[in-house]
């Protein structure tokens, strides 16, 4: 495969372009969105809770969930690890804090309401939307059932109706939405018998998590978990030991999840844009090329031809000349000859002369 | 090069026919039981793990493998390299073909597919990459089947539509490069959004551009994979140029995708460089990467390289092999074994064997139009009214 200079020069462009896009794709947005004003959360203080399982019992009722397949009074399923699932949008876990005295810890799982959610960022229908009361809320009438959302989701809470061939739906806490509105507390925080939960105002929570921190600053690690936690979210925790030991991971960051997926999405409409002009460079680049060698090539061609013609010529002259030459060389041998015959004839048989003899051979030889 | 005469006659009961028989069977079976029953009836997804390898074999590997129809065009119709115009054709059918099964496979997948235009024309989710990927999906199975009909059209004897979309060429390889710029890259930027669930060796900012670079890969290797089998099965279908030029395709192939494997072997470095993950490499995860890194990546740059340079042609064609295997190997890694690799195993995905069963079934059916269209339409050879243009 030879690379012509042009060809290299084409490919090279391509190159310096496609760096060039590197760089867009990493520019960010400096746009910072710290949550609608006013609006709510619940705050979950795991050294209140005492993992009575009521929460989950409220949720199950108001929401209108089916039956749980252990009842609710059951506290035997805390001794397994469960999550959220289609049919429990919260869930109770047990934790036992080992080496101290803190006891066993429970923690409530829920969607945590991110103030810039996964789920939403990456829906491709907008099946979700952040309301500005607070809640993530759901459109199943739109719903295409990619589960991208559980792919995304940080806090792994999103679950799937995967029983169901021809409505299945993607179900999620949604903060009790519907009550909410209608100015009820949720489904949950309505049935916590210990205050563990507090529903209100998420800037209020910020500071009673804050308060009771300082109150009592040996009972809590101080960090409010979701104050900043993939951005923000809506649902706050305190706890008496290190989250990572109640199940909550302490590595995601406190980047947004939609600024993960924002530089992909800056390069899109860039090379939707360049990508045209480049091909189409690079395309006309060859065209060029060929039509050019093309050209050349004829050129090339009728040079030869031309030369070729011109030297037959010479040839051919050359070759009529000696032609001419030998002709002429001819007719005077022939000419001499018949002379000398003529001569000889005249001189052997003088009085018996025989030119018509002599004048038929010279014709002869004449043509 | 008209066909009838060849099958006519004789029994149809051929192994391939009675194996693929078995398969279409099978999977008709398990469709119907995946309609009726939903997904839970027939997979192992779960709540932790909601994509499977209906998404990370059929959609990532599929679209992968799938990528020799714009390498193919692009190379030939923008870069001007003319002798490699007898891999055009089949190319572009494989390219059509695979992203036809993996618009199939999602109608499998997806909870509600009657409702897959939803994103179009109801509302669009335009901060989500999975509507970039669809969009582009969309319309590049649209532009891969105009790419496709003037071999369809010439078997059906349409000249005039033909010629017409023979004159779109140059627009549809454009078109088409750019929409598989964008989804091919898209498709490794699905991830971006969970860092907390992928293993850092594999996630990376540079994701979308190491998917988009072994898509290059996978479609230069395809075509040589591709054309190695068609050789051995059809090769009574290929005219004297496609016989001719067979060689040359493989080998400038095989010399490309050693340089842009090189390429991909260095920014996959320079990868683990700006997570500074070396650590991670004594990992047993990090030894899985290094397998990948260097049987599937270093190995194939070096045979391809050595099979370029000696003209060993068995050399390429298992080298194309070894890193079409070695695509779904990554893709297969990012989707499903690096994915969700924080969960106990208790919890990890395995897919049940009608999962399998379906990607086999789609696969199946793929080969047997495939076998189909090369063996009624000139995608091998040239009609013998359009001698030239193809």
């Amino acid at each position: 495969m030879s690379i012509s200079r042009r060809k290299f020069l084409g490919w090279l462009g391509a190159a310096g372009m496609g760096t060039a896009l590197g760089k867009t794709a990493r520019a960010a947005s400096n746009k910072n969105f710290s949550g609608y004003p006013d609006s709510n959360g619940v705050l979950f203080d795991s050294t209140r809770c005492i993992g009575c399982r009521k929460c989950e019992e409220g949720c199950n009722k108001v929401n209108e969930l089916p039956e749980p397949d252990q009842a609710f009074s059951d506290l035997s399923v805390l001794e397994n690890a469960r999550r959220t699932t289609s049919k429990a949008y919260t869930i109770v876990n047990r934790y036992d804090a080992a080496g101290d005295n803190k006891g066993p810890l429970y923690r409530k799982v829920q969607c945590n309401h991110c103030l810039e959610p996964a789920c939403a960022s990456v829906c491709f229908v907008k099946a979700f939307s952040k309301t500005e009361s607070g809640a993530v809320t759901y459109d199943e009438t739109v719903c295409v059932g990619c589960r991208y959302c559980m792919i995304a989701c940080p806090f792994e809470i999103p679950a799937y109706e995967y029983d169901s061939a021809f409505s299945p739906r993607v179900r999620k806490c949604t903060m009790c939405h519907p009550r909410i509105v209608k100015g009820l507390l949720p489904g949950c925080v309505a049935a916590c018998p210990t205050e563990a939960l507090t529903y209100g105002k998420r800037e209020d929570l910020l500071r009673i998590g804050r308060e009771r921190i300082r109150k009592f600053p040996e009972r809590y690690v101080n960090h409010i978990y979701g104050e900043n936690e993939m951005g923000g979210t809506s649902w706050l925790y305190l706890s008496a030991i290190p989250f990572k030991d109640i199940g909550m991971r302490e590595d995601l960051g406190t980047t947004p999840a939609p600024k993960l997926t924002s530089g992909a999405l800056s390069v899109v409409p860039m090379v939707a844009g360049l990508w045209p002009v480049l091909l189409g460079g690079v395309y006309a680049i060859n065209k060029r090329r060929e039509k050019i060698e093309k050209q050349e090539k004829e050129q090339a061609v009728s040079e030869a031809l031309e030369k070729a013609q011109a030297d037959a010529k010479a040839e051919m002259a050359k070759a009529m000349k000696f032609a001419e030459q030998q002709k002429e060389k001819a007719i005077e041998k022939a000419v001499s000859q018949a002379l000398e015959e003529a001569a000889k004839a005249a001189e052997e048989d003088a009085s018996e002369p025989e030119a018509e003899d002599t004048d038929k051979k010279s014709s002869e030889e004449d043509s | 090069m008209s066909d009838e005469s060849t099958t006519a006659g004789k029994s149809y009961l051929t192994p391939f026919n009675i194996i693929a028989g078995i398969i279409v069977i099978i999977g008709l079976f398990i469709t119907f039981l995946r309609f009726t029953k939903g997904l839970g009836a027939v997979t192992n997804l779960s709540d932790y793990n909601p994509w499977g390898i209906w998404i990370s074999f059929d959609l990532l590997v599929g679209v992968a493998l799938a990528a020799g129809g714009f390498v193919t065009s692009a190379a030939v119709y923008i870069f001007g390299m003319k002798k490699y115009h007898s891999a055009v054709r089949p190319a572009i059918l494989t390219g059509f073909l695979g992203y036809a099964m993996v618009v199939v496979a999602l109608n499998y997948d997806v909870g509600r597919p009657w409702r897959l235009p939803y994103p179009f024309i109801v509302q669009r989710g335009t901060t989500s990459l999975l509507f970039e990927v669809a969009a582009c999906v969309a319309l590049y199975l649209t532009v891969l089947f105009l790419e496709f009909s003037p071999a369809a059209l010439e078997w059906l004897g349409l000249k005039k539509l033909r010629n017409i979309i023979i004159k779109l060429t140059l627009l549809l390889t454009i078109f088409g490069v750019v929409l598989s710029t964008l989804h091919q890259s898209s498709l490794g930027a699905l991830f971006l959004i969970a860092p907390s669930k992928l293993h850092p060796l594999w996630y990376s900012p540079y994701i979308a551009v190491y998917f988009f670079v072994s898509a290059v890969i996978a479609g230069l290797s395809m075509v040589i994979f591709e054309s190695t089998l068609s050789h051995r099965y059809f090769a009574d279908k290929m005219d004297e140029t496609h016989l001719k030029e067979k060689n040359d395709i493989a080998l400038g192939f095989g010399k490309a995708a050693s340089l842009v494997l090189a390429g991909y072997f260095i920014i996959k470095v320079i990868g683990i460089s700006e997570g500074n993950n070396w650590h991670l490499l004594g990992t047993g995860y990090g030894l899985w990467y290094l397998v990948e890194l260097l049987g599937f990546v270093a190995l194939p740059c070096f045979f391809y390289a050595i099979g370029a340079r000696e003209k060993n042609l068995k050399i390429i064609k298992w080298t194309a092999a070894w890193t079409v295997l070695g695509i779904v190997v990554n893709r297969l890694n990012v989707g499903l074994i690096a994915f969700n690799w924080h969960l106990p195993a208790s919890e990890r995905y395995f897919p049940s064997w009608m999962e399998i069963g379906i990607s086999v079934f789609l696969v199946t059916i793929l080969l047997i139009v495939f076998r189909f269209i090369v063996t009624h339409m000139p995608i091998m050879y040239a009609h013998k009214d359009y001698p030239d243009t193809h």
